[in-house]
Formats: structure tokens, C-alpha cells, sequence
């Protein structure tokens, strides 16, 4: 080694001290510790709800899920009609809404006009932006008296003489209910939904599309052959995202289920579902495995929840991979 | 102490035509470099010689701005990239891991094929790598946004709406912005990739003039596709092709007698 | 028998029909909805409702101050201690962290947090923020409501520091520019509608969330601004009042939801209008 490469070697070595700027290593550090803060309140609720609900579980253990009594005084609590009714709001909600939500999409994305699509999204959003109490209102002062008062008689005398699914139409029509709730969860996710379908839907590319129109394709064979079977994923995707929501939406529910634990086959009959029971009970809940019963409740409902989720963005996930590679 | 790194080629006419020795600023030894597995460059040594222009031409594809890329190590913004081998400037080699990348960015500056004004005023932008590193008065730095917006050719256009947005110019003036902003921190060497391909012709012909007038004070290195830029501007051409150095010489010779068979290809335009 | 065409085409619009019906049906009920707000909130929008605090039973007059002030503390509060969560966090995965995986995963668990139900943030709150202090206060439904701003923020934020170019980005480092300056003074200019939008839609998601409030901040029947204490709010006073059977109660129900309707569709209408113009502008 000379002394020219010597010198620049201790050039070299002074450089070292700071090869990279110390704010700057600072700044990335905060912010690598917001992000993971995301990660950590994930991990702290289900830690918090685990350990809130642990007398319950460790005292009726995975009974607690299939078990139908829900009795405050006497200590003894299942979490079946909850399951039961949130399942079954929620299924109402998709059976309604999906179809409701491919038709909006496909309009906004196939059928309307530049002009129209926009406005359209527009108010999508707005729709979606509603929050769950206002929907609650409306489903209890105004659309339940409706529904009760002549709609519920109608299905009553029509579906509700129909042999097996006449089952699910029986009773008094009362309005709240049910029936009601899983309604006005399907309008609530509606928005949800379409406005994923239509971001799916562009995914598809334009010349796919007009090959299939210049064969003579009708539109809606264009939306069945081509556009559909390409986004599948996301389509389903879009839907769980929407399942996800009404699984724990709250306010609206609370205020048209008529909050009763029961398990009937009939949709017209008053239920509850796990977040409507947790926002009746749980401000009042007053001894510890009351509230340890709520919390393995909401412990339910978020391991559901997430489950949903978490496979709905992996479908979405998987779309968006397809399209860009 | 001596800066002279023995150049591996003599002599170089300068501006007269006259015979002069040069001195090396650059010297690059053995290099390679890798997208992910991927092997872009291989094998290139080159030296840069101080105040002349230095040209990298080839086929689009052929490595020519990546092997400029990494001459700032601008590559590090992308995971994955990786340079192997030495780059010496001044005798320090610059692909150290204790170098700061940042300071060396001030020494070696950059303009960019599209223009790339900040979001802000005329002013800002030059000043921006000023205040980046010296705090210096107003009144100071204001003298050296002048100075550079005149060694940029832009003082007399701009100097009523200095601050008006960068963005406000026209796209061969947001160029000579571009190329003030960087002269302003008083950088060594400047490294241009294809500054005047999104230009027109007379906005072109205006920045060609500009680097021939830089290279008194400073080191250029420039990427084009465009030959003739090259064989106008340049004192040496370095030929690219395929991730490797094909040749490399002064500008002259290259394009009157190159030695090898795909260069003159190149140059006569039978590919590329 | 039908021809094949014509029984295509009889196919055709048929859903086409379905289609449009479809869009009128939930253009009907977001009207329906809208219209009965109005009408059913418009004739107690007085000053009195800002000046009086909520009646007690039997009380024929009151208003809805101390809810409103109640809110708007617990919202503000919450925008506080989210947004430069969400900014910051946002910018870990736009900028440092962008080729990792540890951002893929926050990115990944942000969507969750953003759709998981509201409640169950409410519970995690009672767990760690109200049973161990002992009792309900504004500072649990303030921090209840800010974990429900931050995935907003965080993902407006990311959106927005994406759309600066990569050219851009180049030029800033090859001015020797540290990543932080370059955040700072190129990606934040750039992003800062979209901070903006995500506040604005972060407030507007809050304004209107009941469900966490419920054991979080409770509510509170007298004006009270001491955030250590139950706080009043907007969305469980409504609730209570919905499912109460005073008329007057009622009344105030509706015009409290016509106000929370009102600010959000506001918001959401700003939010939409500036995403709009810095898309432009970049």
C-alpha cells in the first residue's frame, strides 16, 4: 500500500463516523414505530378481549357457544342466540345486497353514461358515509311501521303459506324484527359492495371487453362470460368485505331487532344479535362474569370478523396481483 | 497532494485543438451491477477525465444510465440493486458502505431526462441544496441563486418571477433549472442522463452550448441516444452495448476510426 | 320456438332493466332516508338547541348543547392524537418501509382495523382505559374514537405520498437531500390535501359513531367538560332518546341526527372536492 491509498483510506475511515444522516435514522425510527403501533392495537384487543372474557370461558369453556340461556341473575350465559341472530341478519343483508350491488355496479361501470357514472359514485359514497345511527332511525320510526303494517301481512299470506320456507314468515308482523334488521343491514352494505365491485370490475381490460362486443355479445353476456368469471376473487372479495360490516354493525341493528334472546325460525320474530346485546347490556352489566360474558361475546364476534376480513383482503389482494402481473 | 491519477490515454486536445494532459476525477475499476439476481453491467472500467465531457452512448437498454446511476448511488433508493466492484473519486471509493451518500450527492450532482422542478418557487429550487448544507445570509444566498441561474443561462428569462413555480416554466427552461439547482451547491462532477430528450430542438441546442461552457469548471458525464449530441459535445465516448464497455476513447477517433466491428455498427447506424 | 337471437337479446334486457332498477332502488332509499332526516329534524333546529343542554324526563324544553360541545371536544381530541399516528405510520409505509414486509403486514392489518366492528374498539378501550381507572370518561372515548381515525389517516396518507413520482424522489436524493428532507418539503407539500382529506373523513367517520361511545365516554345528561368525567355526546344521546318513549325526546332525536347528517355529508363533499383538485394538481 503507498501513502496516496494510505491517506485516502483515513479519508475513508472518517467518513465512517456518520455514514448516514442522524435525523434522518431518527425520523425512520418514529415512524416505523407508528406503523407497528397499528400492528400492536390488533394484537392488544384480542389480548384484551381474551383476557377479559377468561372467567367465562374457563367457566363454560366452548359450551358457552351452543348454549341457549342468557340469565344475568342466576350467573348463566350462552352466546348461542346472539350467534344465531347475527348470522342470519347477516345473511339476509348479503342475499339482498349482493344482487342490489351488481346491479349498481354494472350499471355504473357497463351502462351509464360518462356523465352519469360519476354522480353515481358519488352519492355511493355518500351513502356509505350515512352513519349507522341515522339508518336506525329511519328502520325504527319510519320503514319498520311500513313494513309491519303492509309489507309483513303480504309476505305473510304469500311465502308464509308456501310449505318449508313458509316457516321463515310466520307470526305477528310487529314490524322490528329480524327480518327488518338483516333489510336495513343490506342497504347499509350495499355501498359498501357495489362501490368494491366497480373498482373490480375496471380491473378487466378494456380490449377484453370490446372482443367480446365485437363478436356481437350482448352486454349482460359481456358481464357474465367475460367480466365475472375474470374477477371472481374480487367479486367474492368484495362481498366478505361487505359480510364483514354487517356482521358488526351495531346501532341500526340495536334499534329494529327488538332485542330478544330467542331463536325462532320465523324472520318476523324479534331477536338480538352479539353487538346489539353488547349495546344494550354491557354499560349495566354489574358483577364480573357478567361482563366477562360480554367480553367473550365481543371476543366472538371479533374472531369472526377478522376471519372474514382477513380473507376478503387476501382475495382482493390476489385480484390486484393477477391484473398487474 | 496530487490528484493525478495516471490516465490510461494520452493526450487530449482542448478547446483549441491543442495537446493537453488530462486529469482523471473518475476512475471506475471492475465493476458490475445487479437488479435483484439479475446482472445489468459487468466488467466496466472507465476513467473519467476532470473538466471534459465524457459521453455513454449505446442501444437503449445497454446500460448506459444504470452504469451512471450508480455513480451517485441513486440506485440505493430501490431495494434489490446492488453495484459490485470499485468507483474511486479523488481515490476514495465511493461504493464504501461508510461513505455518506448524501454528502457524496453534493459533490456529484444529477439532472434528470424529464425535468424535475421542485413543488415550489424558481428560487426555492436552486437554493434548495444551498440551505440544505450551509447557512449562509440572505443577501449572500441570493447572490448565489443569481450566480447560478446565470451560469444556467436562465438569469434574464427568470429574473422578474423568481417567485413564481418551478413548474410554471417551459419544459427546456424547468431543464436549465434543473441543471442550476444542481450547480448551485457547487458539486465536482455533474452527471446528466438524456437532459435534452424531452426537448425540442432549439431548447436542445441551448443546453449542448450550456455543458460545453460548464466543463471548464466542472466534470461531466452525459447518457445519450442521441449520436451526434455526443460526437458534438463530448471529449470522450464511452460505447455501451449489451451491459458491457465496447469501447471507449476520445470522441474523435471513436467516431472516425473505431476499433470495434459493433461500434462502428452503432455509429453508422446499422443497429440500435 | 323463439329464435336463439331474439331470446338473447329478451335476455339482455331483461338484466339491463334489473340493472337500472337496482340503481333506482338505492337512489330511492338514500333519498327516502335523507328527505325523512330533513323533514323530521328541520322544524327543532332553533337557537334553543344550542343553548339549552339535554332535558331530563318530564321536562318539555331542552336543547342539545352540552351533547354538541361533548362531541366536538371528543372529536377534536381524537383527530389530535390520530392524525400524526396515521401521518407518520402512513409515511413509514410509503416511503422507508415501502419494499418491506413488515409494511406489507401494517398495510394488510390497517384494511382489517379499518372494517372491523366499532364496538369491539369499545370494548378494548373499556378494558385498558375505563375499568382500570375506574369509571367512564371523555379521555376513553376520545382515544376509542382516535383508534378509528388513525387507518383512515394512515391510509389517505399513504395514497397520497404514492402519487409523488419516482423522478421526483430521484432528484431530491441526487441534491444530496436526506429521505427526511425530501418527506418533509416534497412528499408532505404533495400529500397534504390528502392528510387534510384523511382528517376531514376521519371526523366525519366519528361524528357519527355511537357504538364505542356507549362504554367508553357513556354520556352525560348535564353539561359537563371535564374530560375525566362521563362525557355528553351527540350519537348516544340520540340513541337514548331514539328509544325513548317522550315525544320530546324524540324530537330532539331527529334534530340531532339531522345536524350529524348534515356535518358529515359536508365533510364527505370537502374531502371529495380536495382529493379531486390535488390529483390534479400532481
Amino acid at each position: 500500500m503507498n501513502t496516496r491509498e494510505a491517506a485516502a483510506l483515513g479519508e475513508l475511515k472518517k467518513a465512517s463516523v456518520a455514514s448516514r444522516n442522524i435525523t434522518d435514522q431518527v425520523f425512520e425510527l418514529v415512524t416505523l414505530a407508528c406503523a407497528a403501533l397499528v400492528l400492536a392495537v390488533l394484537g392488544a384487543i384480542l389480548l384484551s378481549l381474551i383476557m377479559g372474557s377468561w372467567q367465562t370461558l374457563a367457566k363454560h369453556g366452548v359450551g358457552f357457544l351452543f348454549h341457549n340461556e342468557w340469565d344475568p341473575i342466576n350467573g348463566n350465559f350462552g352466546a348461542l342466540a346472539p350467534i344465531y341472530g347475527t348470522l342470519v341478519t347477516s345473511v339476509i343483508a348479503i342475499v339482498i345486497g349482493v344482487p342490489l350491488s351488481f346491479g349498481i355496479a354494472m350499471f355504473i361501470t357497463e351502462l351509464s353514461p360518462r356523465i352519469l357514472s360519476r354522480p353515481l359514485m358519488v352519492a355511493i359514497e355518500l351513502l356509505a358515509g350515512i352513519p349507522s345511527i341515522i339508518y336506525g332511525m329511519w328502520g325504527l320510526f319510519v320503514f319498520a311501521p311500513l313494513f309491519g303494517q303492509h309489507v309483513q301481512p303480504l309476505l305473510h299470506d304469500t311465502l308464509g303459506r308456501l310449505p318449508g320456507i313458509g316457516l321463515l314468515f310466520q307470526g305477528p308482523p310487529m314490524g322490528v324484527g329480524m327480518l327488518t334488521a338483516g333489510l336495513i343491514l343490506a342497504l347499509m352494505i350495499t355501498p359498501f359492495i357495489s362501490a368494491v365491485m366497480c373498482e373490480v370490475f375496471d380491473v378487466v381490460p378494456k380490449a377484453l371487453k370490446e372482443s367480446a362486443y365485437a363478436v356481437g355479445a350482448t352486454t349482460w353476456e359481456v358481464m357474465v362470460r367475460i367480466v365475472v368469471p375474470q374477477t371472481k376473487l374480487g367479486l367474492v372479495g368484495g362481498i366478505m368485505l361487505g359480510l364483514g360490516r354487517a356482521l358488526g354493525e351495531t346501532m341500526a341493528v340495536t334499534l329494529v331487532i327488538g332485542n330478544a334472546f330467542l331463536i325462532s325460525p320465523s324472520l318476523f320474530s324479534p331477536g338480538n344479535t352479539i353487538s346489539s346485546v353488547l349495546a344494550n347490556e354491557f354499560a349495566e352489566a354489574d358483577d364480573d362474569l357478567y361482563t366477562s360474558s360480554l367480553m367473550a361475546l365481543g371476543l366472538v364476534l371479533f374472531l369472526i370478523a377478522v376471519v372474514v376480513l382477513v380473507a376478503a383482503r387476501l382475495l382482493l389482494w390476489r385480484l390486484r396481483r393477477k391484473a398487474a402481473g | 497532494m496530487q490528484n493525478t491519477i495516471v490516465p490510461s490515454f494520452f493526450p487530449s486536445r482542448d478547446g483549441n485543438g491543442q495537446l493537453e494532459p488530462v486529469t482523471m476525477k473518475m476512475r471506475i475499476k471492475d465493476l458490475a451491477f445487479y437488479y435483484g439476481g439479475q446482472r445489468a453491467l459487468g466488467d466496466v472500467n472507465l476513467d473519467i477525465a476532470e473538466h471534459r465531457v465524457t459521453a455513454f452512448i449505446g442501444p437503449s437498454g445497454c446500460g448506459k444510465s444504470t452504469l451512471l446511476r450508480v455513480l451517485n448511488r441513486i440506485y440505493e433508493l430501490y431495494p434489490g440493486h446492488r453495484a459490485e466492484g470499485e468507483v474511486l473519486l479523488d481515490h476514495t471509493d465511493i461504493l464504501s458502505p461508510a461513505i455518506n451518500v448524501d454528502q457524496l450527492r453534493r459533490r456529484i450532482g444529477m439532472v434528470f431526462q424529464k425535468p424535475t422542478p421542485f413543488p415550489m418557487s424558481i428560487e426555492d429550487n436552486v437554493a434548495f441544496g444551498i440551505r440544505l448544507n450551509e447557512s449562509i445570509a440572505k443577501s449572500e444566498l441570493e447572490d448565489r441563486v443569481k450566480w447560478a441561474l446565470e451560469k444556467a443561462a436562465l438569469w434574464d428569462e427568470v429574473k422578474k418571477k423568481r417567485k413564481q413555480a418551478g413548474t410554471s416554466l417551459s419544459g427546456g427552461q424547468q431543464q436549465r433549472l434543473c441543471i442550476a439547482r444542481t450547480i448551485a451547491v457547487r458539486p465536482e462532477v455533474i452527471l446528466l442522463d438524456e437532459p435534452t430528450s424531452a426537448l425540442d430542438p432549439k431548447s436542445t441546442a441551448k443546453i449542448e452550448e450550456l455543458i460545453t461552457e460548464l466543463k471548464k469548471d466542472y466534470t461531466i458525464i452525459i447518457v445519450t441516444h442521441n449520436m451526434q449530441q455526443a460526437a458534438r459535445i463530448s471529449d470522450f465516448t464511452a460505447f455501451m452495448y449489451l451491459g458491457a464497455m465496447v469501447e471507449f476513447g476520445e470522441t474523435e477517433r471513436m467516431f472516425t476510426k473505431p476499433s470495434k466491428l459493433e461500434t462502428e455498427n452503432y455509429i453508422t447506424g446499422r443497429f440500435g | 320456438m323463439m329464435s336463439r337471437y331474439r331470446r338473447r337479446r329478451l335476455v339482455n334486457h331483461l338484466f339491463l332493466w334489473l340493472s337500472m332498477s337496482a340503481v333506482a332502488v338505492g337512489l330511492s332509499f338514500l333519498a327516502w332516508i335523507l328527505v325523512t332526516v330533513l323533514l323530521k329534524g328541520w322544524p327543532s333546529l332553533s337557537m334553543e338547541l344550542f343553548r339549552a343542554d339535554t332535558p331530563g324526563p318530564g321536562m318539555t324544553t331542552g336543547g342539545l348543547r352540552n351533547a354538541m360541545v361533548g362531541s366536538l371536544m371528543m372529536n377534536l381530541l381524537a383527530i389530535a392524537l390520530a392524525s400524526p399516528v396515521g401521518l407518520l405510520a402512513g409515511t413509514y409505509l410509503a416511503e422507508y418501509g415501502r419494499y418491506t414486509r413488515l409494511a406489507d403486514g401494517v398495510r394488510f392489518m390497517n384494511d382489517v382495523l379499518l372494517s372491523s366492528p366499532s364496538i369491539i374498539i369499545g370494548l378494548f378501550v373499556y378494558e385498558f382505559a375505563v375499568a382500570p381507572f375506574g369509571g367512564f370518561s371523555g379521555w376513553a372515548g376520545a382515544i376509542a374514537l382516535a383508534i378509528i381515525v388513525v387507518p383512515v389517516v394512515l391510509q389517505t396518507t399513504e395514497t397520497m405520498i404514492r402519487l409523488v413520482p419516482d423522478t421526483l424522489r430521484e432528484a431530491c436524493a441526487a441534491m444530496g437531500a436526506p429521505r427526511y428532507v425530501m418527506i418533509i418539503k416534497i412528499g408532505y407539500r404533495a400529500a397534504m390535501n390528502g392528510v387534510i382529506t384523511g382528517i376531514l373523513l376521519g371526523f366525519a367517520r366519528i361524528s357519527g359513531e355511537t357504538a364505542p361511545l356507549l362504554f367508553t365516554a357513556l354520556g352525560n345528561q348535564y353539561w359537563s367538560i371535564d374530560l375525566s368525567q362521563p362525557m355528553p355526546n351527540l350519537p348516544v344521546v340520540i340513541f337514548n332518546f331514539a328509544n325513548s318513549s317522550f315525544e320530546n325526546w324524540q324530537t330532539l332525536a331527529w334534530a340531532g341526527a339531522l345536524v350529524i347528517t348534515m356535518v358529515v355529508l359536508l365533510l364527505s363533499i370537502t374531502a371529495r372536492f380536495l382529493t379531486a383538485t390535488s390529483k390534479r394538481e400532481l
